[in-house]
């Protein structure tokens, strides 16, 4: 809400200063958030005599002008045709910036005549697009004086933002309000003369939706003169943005401001019939104020004459029924609307109008009479005419109610000490009169525009709390709830700064652990992940619906209805998607190396899961001393295996199994897995079509941990480590297998093979080729034999040896090589 | 006999010194203490001497040996230090050229901040909670008193899930729902902090779609308007590690809370240096909560009371570490993360410093 210094003044009486006021607005709630002054830009500029003009000797467009700037006599040279001698004029010195040109002046020689200033036309000033000729003043403007402050433009507009709750503030009289509530002068009185009116109505209101509208007033006022409004009230609406229209509109703009007042003015002419209704839409359309058509459906309220709808009440007039020119004969409309019902029409219609805004937020009900008097005044004395008496649907509303509060709790809910008298005039100085005291509470009367003040409300409790306790509940807020609306209009006014801060009161010396065991393991995950040398990311949740389909979103996963843009519609299936992008446009940059994770939601079907997902594409860091090597499906795992044992899986109860997602390379891929039934993670190669679609390479690997799935790792004592005295010993062996068999298989074979002695199974060499049958593979391993009680001797390795070839052999129906 | 001793052991100290390798010197020692020695040859000869010579002479070869020894000794470790050297000389490497490269990984700032968060709000007994991205219309909205007509909602650019009810689930505005779950779930009194993603549609230099919030809600009885004065101003000068930060609380208003109330923090404007400069930065909002959301959970307000509180994460991360764009922090551009992310091996707690 915008307003300017001067508007305010004509219902706020003060001294304060300007930076007063908006440290106060800021303060009491009415947060300031600018404030510009159009005479800032204009201070250089003062009024000047032009002694003589004569015309320049080397050019025959311009002039030569002695000027008088009231501090002494310089030459300007003008090109401007309307320069001449007597006149006044704007000047501006040397050093002066000129807003219209964006030049900053300097002193300057025409055509060999010095010219040490410049004289101003009004666009140059940045106050229009008026071009003829330099600002040509009456022959009284004061010489020397600024023209800002002789033009009156010395108004500093303020703007704050107000919070839904004060509809009250919507106005500049509410502003004032508040700011003479807070000792920043006095409220200047409003009491506009009533107006009897002579006649009847030409046109009455019938109210057939009156849970629309409780009370609306109207008069007609005969033979009035519309054109355009004076300059002060021109310049009122212009100083805050507003475009003047005509008399007639400008007026109900004004009170919507001034008062926070909306109205609406019929041209009477134009109304079909003598009945305005008030009543359901019809699905009829017309065409609006803001111009576009309106179709009013039946939960909107609209204003009809014998044609059918004119007017979405309270949010837009119609454009077939407004005031021009032309209008001689009027009829103003003053409501009361339902803030609910305009907020559900300004929601469903999409239109944001000044009418809407004070509307929804609440207008003061007992002020409808007093507003309708104070337009009909202003019509009357702008444009002449004769008012009829008021019509009128409905009656005021009983908006009379009291609110009650305890003494004590200033200080035991604000936490601060006010003595009750104190209390007491803050309330009053803001409308509230006092109903009845006690030793230990107050009831006050609310102010008939404070419609925020121990409003009634309804609760919308959980479905299935406790009935005993819901309205427990209930009770409790009806009382405290007025209690506390008081509290913060009493605190408000004294600054919430003059609040004492107190630290809270800690319940243990040493606090207890804030993150639960699952939160600490994900902290941890993350550390483990950077400190393999990936970076950590958070890219969006959503993504485009085709990145999406490619990483296997289901129909289940979530799409956004009313997404902001084409490619943000769709919750990512898993996070590996967003990576692959994100590694995209780092690839895009000339940045190929990439090793990036992510820990956050994503959305493989209707639930939300939370896991730590990664991406490595490119290869290791270039050096001397080993050839970079391009990430291969390896690496995911270990990156997986790796933070899987930070989070205290046990490793070694792991199986790997290659079913994948389908967004992993079919070969080059897998799950794994604890137990029958949990999958903990995925890793592989991404997938051709994936890395294809996405430009990246085809060795991109990526891996993803459910988080969800690991389970808290069993907090036992650790039992006594195993230390044997003796040295263990290793043995190598090498054995030929089919292609197709699982090195897991061999491996788990020779660990199981002697679980007393063998402590540590390594594959050490795999090999594919011409020295073996095509078809096989040769796996080469040590195994680490650890004596208990005594040195093995020859014959009890060999056994071992033996034992350990007979397991494998069974195991994979591979053999050993010799 | 005892002159030749003298000239024997002389000539052999003598070769000793001028030996320059080991053999060499292994050939001198056998050549003078070996079985068929020098000296060992005079000493086999004392035999044959009467007992004074016997031990007149006995003594000087003993002398004499002694003294060959330590010389045979000496010489040797010398020339094992030199051939060491030597040795050492020949394997020296150039130690400019480049170690083996290591990886580095970072910690995304967003990540560090809500550690820093957890450690500090920890410390003042507050727990942490998670919650849905996608959340119910009352948990976002109604239960906390934003009923579907209130302008406040047309202010939130809701992100809607696409359903068949008429009352869609939202991408969650705030991470204030958290604060009905857990008032739903335990008993107060409560102290709790909801770090997480929140969704608007709004999209734009300084808005981004996805963002964290910061929530915070305590309830308990005789909780005050002073306590949350104090929990939020004790949070501020320790997160910016500033102990005399000027921090300023003013009224506002915020549907679920009442009294409502935004915070500044003292900064600087030209420098945007905080805690300098005459400026006021609002920095977060906050207020005791509502009666009516109280009440909506089945809390007896007229026993509970409490404060409520949000921030924007990116918008705390940007002031602590000067980042001046907040699109990158999704952007996830590598050279960024680097240079803003945080090392692994550090996490946020107060005995190692925040």
């Amino acid at each position: 809400m915008k307003f300017s210094l001067s508007w305010l003044r004509t219902h706020l009486d003060t001294t304060a200063t300007l930076d007063q006021i908006t440290d106060t607005l800021t303060m009491i709630g009415l947060e300031v958030e600018a404030v510009e002054n159009q005479a800032d830009a204009l201070a250089p500029f003062k009024i000047a005599h032009i002694i003589e003009a004569t015309a320049h000797p080397n050019a025959d467009r311009l002039r030569v002008c002695r000027v008088d700037t009231g501090a002494g006599e310089v030459s300007v040279v003008c090109g401007a045709p309307n320069a001449r001698t007597g006149m006044k004029a704007v000047f501006a010195p040397p050093g002066a910036f000129i807003p219209g040109s964006n030049i900053t002046l300097k002193i300057g020689e025409i055509r060999g005549i010095q010219s040490a200033g410049m004289l101003l036309s009004a666009r140059e000033m940045g106050l229009g697009d008026e071009h003829d000729g330099i600002v040509d003043l009456p022959a009284d403007a004061p010489i020397g004086l600024a023209y800002g402050d002789y033009a009156g433009l010395n108004d500093p507009i303020i703007e704050v933002g107000l919070t839904p709750n004060r509809g009250d503030a919507f106005a500049v009289r509410g502003i004032a309000r508040d700011l003479a509530a807070a000792g920043l002068g006095t409220l200047r009185p409003f009491t506009p003369a009533p107006i009897a009116g002579q006649g009847a109505s030409a046109i009455v209101w019938q109210n057939d939706f009156p849970a629309a509208c409780p009370w609306i007033l109207g008069r007609t006022v005969r033979g009035v003169a519309n054109g355009p409004s004076p300059d002060w009230l021109q310049k009122r609406l212009l100083s805050i943005g507003l475009r003047p229209i005509n008399i007639l509109a400008d007026i109900t703009n004004f009170f919507t401001i001034d008062l926070g007042r909306p109205l609406h003015v019929f041209d009477a002419d134009k109304v079909a019939g003598s009945l305005l209704r008030l009543r359901h839409g019809e699905g009829e359309t017309f065409r609006g104020l803001h111009g576009k058509d309106v179709t009013a459906s039946a939960e909107d309220c609209v204003i009809a004459d014998a044609n059918g709808a004119q007017s979405l009440a309270g949010i837009v007039g119609g454009e077939a029924t407004s005031c021009d020119e032309t209008t001689t004969n009027v009829f103003i409309e003053c409501a009361l609307f339902d803030p609910v019902r305009i907020a559900l029409s300004g929601q469903r219609h999409a239109i944001h109008s000044d009418a809407r805004q004070r509307f929804e937020r609440g207008i003061d009900p007992a002020l409808l009479p007093a507003a309708l008097d104070a337009a009909t005044a202003m019509i009357i004395d702008l444009c002449g005419g004769t008012a009829s008496q008021t019509t009128e649907a409905g009656a005021e509303p009983a908006w009379q109610r009291t609110a009650t509060m305890r003494l004590d709790q200033l200080s035991a809910f604000g936490g601060v000490d006010i003595e009750p008298a104190t209390a007491i005039d803050r309330l009053t100085r803001l409308g509230f009169t006092q109903a009845a005291q006690t030793e230990h509470s107050i009831t006050v009367n609310v102010p008939s525009w404070r419609n925020d003040v121990a409003a009634p409300f309804s609760l919308d409790q959980y479905p299935d709390l406790d009935p005993a306790r819901a309205t427990q509940a209930a009770q409790a807020a009806a009382i405290i709830e007025p209690e506390r609306d008081l509290i913060e209009e009493i605190l408000r006014l004294g600054g919430m700064d003059a609040i004492p801060a107190v630290s809270l009161p800690v319940n243990h010396l040493i606090p207890a652990v804030s993150l639960t065991a699952k939160q600490a393991r994900i902290a941890l995950a993350r550390r483990t992940l950077a400190a393999r040398g990936l970076a950590e990311c958070v890219t969006f949740s959503f993504l485009d619906t085709a990145t999406a389909t490619l990483f296997a979103a289901t129909p289940e996963s979530p799409r956004v209805a009313n997404p902001i843009a084409a490619d943000l519609d769709h919750m990512r299936p898993t996070s590996i998607a967003t990576l692959a992008l994100i590694a995209g446009r780092n690839i895009a940059r000339g940045l190929p190396d990439i090793a990036v994770f992510e820990i956050g939601p994503s959305w493989p079907n209707a639930a939300q899961s939370l896991t730590a997902a990664g991406l490595r594409a490119g290869s290791t860091p270039l050096s001397w001393l080993a050839p970079a090597r391009v990430t291969d499906a390896l690496d995911a795992k270990a990156d997986a295996l790796a933070t899987l044992a930070a989070l205290g899986v046990p490793l070694e109860a792991l199986s790997f199994t290659p079913d994948a997602p389908a967004y992993y390379h079919p070969g080059q891929s897998g799950l794994i897995r604890q137990g029958p039934k949990t999958i903990l993670a995925s890793f592989g190669t991404l997938h051709p079509r994936i890395t294809t679609a996405l430009d990246l390479p085809a060795e991109t690997i990526a891996f993803e941990i459910n988080l969800d799935a690991v389970a808290e790792p069993k907090r036992r004592r650790k039992s006594a480590p195993d230390l044997p005295s003796l040295q263990p010993l290793r043995r190598d062996f090498a054995f030929l297998v089919d292609a197709a068999t699982p090195a897991e298989t061999l491996l788990r074979a020779a660990r199981g093979a002697e679980r007393q002695l063998i402590t540590n199974v390594t594959l050490f060499d795999r090999y594919e080729g011409d020295k073996i049958p095509a078809g096989q593979t040769s796996l080469a391993i040590a195994v680490t034999l650890q004596p208990r009680e005594k040195t093995l001797t020859d014959p009890e390795i060999e056994a071992i040896s033996q034992k350990i070839i007979a397991a494998i052999t069974k195991a994979t129906n591979g053999t050993l090589r010799r | 006999m005892n002159h030749d001793l003298s000239n024997l052991t002389q000539d052999a100290l003598r070769r000793i010194a001028q030996t320059a390798d080991l053999r060499a010197l292994d050939d001198i020692r056998v050549a003078i203490l070996g079985k068929s020695g020098t000296l060992t040859g005079i000493l086999k000869s004392l035999g044959a001497l009467d007992p004074d010579a016997r031990r007149a002479l006995g003594a000087a070869v003993n002398e004499a040996k002694t003294s060959l020894t330590q010389a045979l000794d000496d010489k040797r470790a010398a020339l094992q230090a030199a051939a060491l050297d030597a040795k050492l000389a020949q394997e020296r490497i150039d130690i400019s050229l480049p170690a083996r490269p290591d990886a580095q990984g970072s910690i995304h700032p967003i990540s560090r901040t809500i550690e820093e968060l957890t450690a500090i709000f920890g410390a003042m007994g507050f727990t942490v909670k998670e919650g849905p991205d996608i959340e119910d219309d009352w948990y976002n909205f109604s239960a906390l008193n934003i009923p579907s007509h209130h302008p406040a909602r047309a202010m939130m650019d809701t992100f809607y899930i696409s359903s068949t009810s008429n009352v869609p689930p939202v991408l969650r505005t705030q991470t204030s729902p958290m604060q009905i779950r857990t008032m739903l779930a335990e008993p107060p009194p409560i102290r709790i902090i909801v770090p997480g993603r929140t969704y608007r549609a709004d999209h734009d230099a300084t808005h981004s779609p996805m963002f964290h919030q910061c929530e915070g809600l305590v309830i308990d009885r005789g909780i005050t308007l002073g306590h949350l004065k104090g929990c939020l101003s004790d949070f501020l000068r320790v997160y910016f590690d500033n102990p005399s930060l000027p921090v300023r609380f003013r009224a506002s208003y915020f549907p679920f809370t009442e009294p409502s109330m935004e915070v500044d923090i003292g900064w600087s404007r030209k420098t945007g240096e905080i805690g300098k400069g005459d400026d006021w930065l609002e920095i977060l909002g906050s207020g005791m909560v509502h009666p009516r959301v109280l009440a909506n959970c089945g809390i007896d307000p007229s026993i509970y009371q409490g404060f409520a509180f949000g921030m924007g994460i990116e918008r705390i991360t940007m002031l602590k570490h000067g980042i001046n764009d907040l699109r990158l922090f999704y952007e996830s551009d590598l050279r960024w993360l680097r240079h803003y992310g945080f090392s692994p091996l550090a996490p946020a707690n107060f005995h190692e410093g925040l």
